[in-house]
């Protein structure tokens, strides 16, 4: 909860992220992924900082929400990240987002 | 090139962060109920270790001591690196608080909740989850039954086999002919037998430039097509020939004494012969009446339960999932929302739409690297691809762009083995 708070003073988009986040999850179950969130641990492993592919898990949500966009507009060159980006919509992004966030 | 990465170094920081990981997951609603997952590989390790940190119990039933991981498997093949890279066990699964049982399951009992174990005691259950992977069919293909395959290799799953064909390939004289049956859909990795074809032509075009690669095919057309083909034409010019379905590919028996292959149309012969049968879900699948009669697994993609068998869940090769390849990606990502599935249903609470992603690298050479994409949700029962997304690297690309497709799939192999076995 001490997250969400936090996360929640960021206002504007963040905001509805969160909204978003409550309003579809059991109120017991805030740690539960959002649709699509596990699978990027795949390639995107936590905890090494200078592998070729970043960590995701705990990094700011709305710069992941941001390179998400890019990625989707392709205004942010890719190799593999532009066609993964097209199968979620701004609120699954959004969703996904902040549970990376606050994951260890 | 740079795929040798010590493995030693890195399960070690795998581990530490393994363990604060897991002290740290702790959810606020732990559901209670007992789980046995058959299979410690990509698939049934991942989600034996969901489930722990969702705070249930969880057996895993592993046959095998050493587990080595098929992909990355076919630079072995190639010389590319030792199969020792390709190894792991079950050490950090067991340390998280897993039991592990290092037997062979023979039989699933749906009625009563109880798997047997090859020793004759069992295993009781409130959900069981199926990850056994292929079994090879021996008896699909005329001629090639478990002898053959010591004479002309699948290596389609990794280990001994491994180790045969490349055996195979370093005793072969410069200027023989390898030849390659690849088998009609659907088989674990749709990638694999051309990444295995490019990378042994890579071998040849280093070692033995006056070799040749024949590949029989009981399809019309493969995944990444035309990226393969483009690469094999840029790369190794001349050097691999495919023989499609329809211009007479499909092998219907095969001799293994003289390692002939035999089409409608006429007999090959190789100097190394590598015979990639058709398959189906590992045996505790079909025992536990879990397969179907094409002898893979029907399931729900929400949950990925069992259509022929309650409270039975089955993920990974063994299972029919829709648009998802049979790959090492879709294994692990299946075990997470499996694991999600099975906690929701164990606590009374309807289990949540998942969406999934899966990545497939092939390496055609060590610093050319092609990869399709695909993203995945349940749709009128089958899980579908999401329209507009996914789909395989640009046809053209300069050559950093397969450089760094490249360093991504290694990057990738290492990440996974970290998550599933670190
Ligand atoms: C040459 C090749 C290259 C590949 N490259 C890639 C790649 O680059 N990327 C990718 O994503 N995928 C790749 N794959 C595919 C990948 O290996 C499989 O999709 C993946 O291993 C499937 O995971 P699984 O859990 O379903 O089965 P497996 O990984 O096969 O695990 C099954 C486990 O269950 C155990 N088991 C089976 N039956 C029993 C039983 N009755 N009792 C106890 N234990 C049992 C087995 O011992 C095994 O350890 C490749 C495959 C091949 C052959």
């Amino acid at each position: 909860m001490a997250r969400l708070a936090s996360v929640l003073t960021m206002g504007g988009m963040m905001s509805v992220a969160v909204v978003v986040m409550v309003k579809t999850m059991p109120a017991a179950a805030q740690g539960v992924a959002p649709p699509g969130a596990t699978s990027c641990s795949g390639c995107h492993g936590p905890g090494v900082s200078d592998a070729a592919v970043p960590p995701l898990h705990g990094r700011p949500s709305e710069e992941i929400v941001a390179a998400m966009q890019e990625y989707r507009n392709g205004r942010r060159p890719a190799t593999v990240m532009d066609r993964v980006a097209k199968g979620f919509t701004d609120e699954e992004t959004r969703a996904i987002a902040s549970w990376l966030s606050q994951q260890p | 090139m740079s795929l040798a990465f010590t493995r030693r170094a890195l399960l070690k920081t795998a581990a530490a962060g393994a363990a604060a990981a897991a002290l740290s997951r702790r959810t606020a609603a732990q559901a209670s109920g007992r789980v046995v997952v058959v299979g410690g590989g990509f698939g049934g390790a991942t989600c034996a270790r969901e489930l722990k940190r969702k705070g249930l119990a969880v057996t895993l039933v592993e046959a095998n001591a050493v587990y080595t991981a098929c992909p990355f498997s076919n630079a072995v093949l190639a010389g590319l690196r030792p199969i020792e890279t390709q190894q792991f066990n079950l050490d950090a699964v067991e340390k998280e608080g897993i039991a592990i049982i290092r037997q062979r399951a023979v039989r699933a009992d749906p009625q009563a909740r109880r798997v047997v174990l090859e020793d004759g005691s069992s295993q009781d259950y409130d959900r069981l989850v199926l990850s056994p992977g292929i079994d090879i069919r021996f008896d699909a293909l005329p001629g090639y039954d478990e002898a053959a395959a010591g004479t002309m290799p699948h290596a389609w799953k990794a280990g001994e086999q491994t180790i045969l064909l490349r055996r195979q390939l370093e005793a072969m004289d410069d200027g023989g002919t390898f030849v390659m049956v690849a088998p009609a859909n659907p088989f674990r990795c749709p990638p694999g037998p051309y990444e295995r074809a490019s990378l042994i032509a890579h071998y040849f075009k280093t070692h033995k430039p006056r070799s040749k690669l024949l590949i029989l095919d009981a399809k019309d057309s493969f995944s990444k097509q035309r990226l393969f083909q483009a690469a094999w034409q840029e790369l190794y010019p001349g050097m691999i020939e495919w023989v499609s379905l329809s211009s007479g590919g499909k092998v219907i028996e095969v001799d293994a004494k003289t390692r002939t292959l035999v089409t409608d149309f006429g007999r090959h012969t190789g100097d190394v012969v590598n015979v990639i049968p058709p398959q189906r879900a590992g045996q505790i699948a079909q025992a536990g009446g879990a397969a179907d009669r094409t002898g893979w697994c029907p399931i729900d993609p929400v949950t990925f339960e069992s259509r022929l068998q309650p409270n039975v869940h089955v993920i990974g090769d063994a299972s029919i999932a829709g648009g998802m390849p049979k790959s090492a990606f879709s294994a692990n990502a299946q075990g997470k929302v499996c694991a999600a599935a099975v906690a929701s249903l164990l606590r009374g609470e309807a289990p949540a739409e998942p969406k999934l992603i899966n990545t497939c690298y092939s390496l055609v050479a060590p610093d050319y690297g092609i990869s399709v994409a695909g993203v995945y949700n349940p749709r009128n029962g089958v899980l579908t691809d999401v329209e507009g997304a996914g789909g395989t690297s640009p046809v053209s690309a300069p050559p950093s762009f397969r450089a760094q497709e490249a360093v991504y799939a290694e990057a990738w192999f290492q990440t996974i083995a970290r998550e599933v076995y670190g």
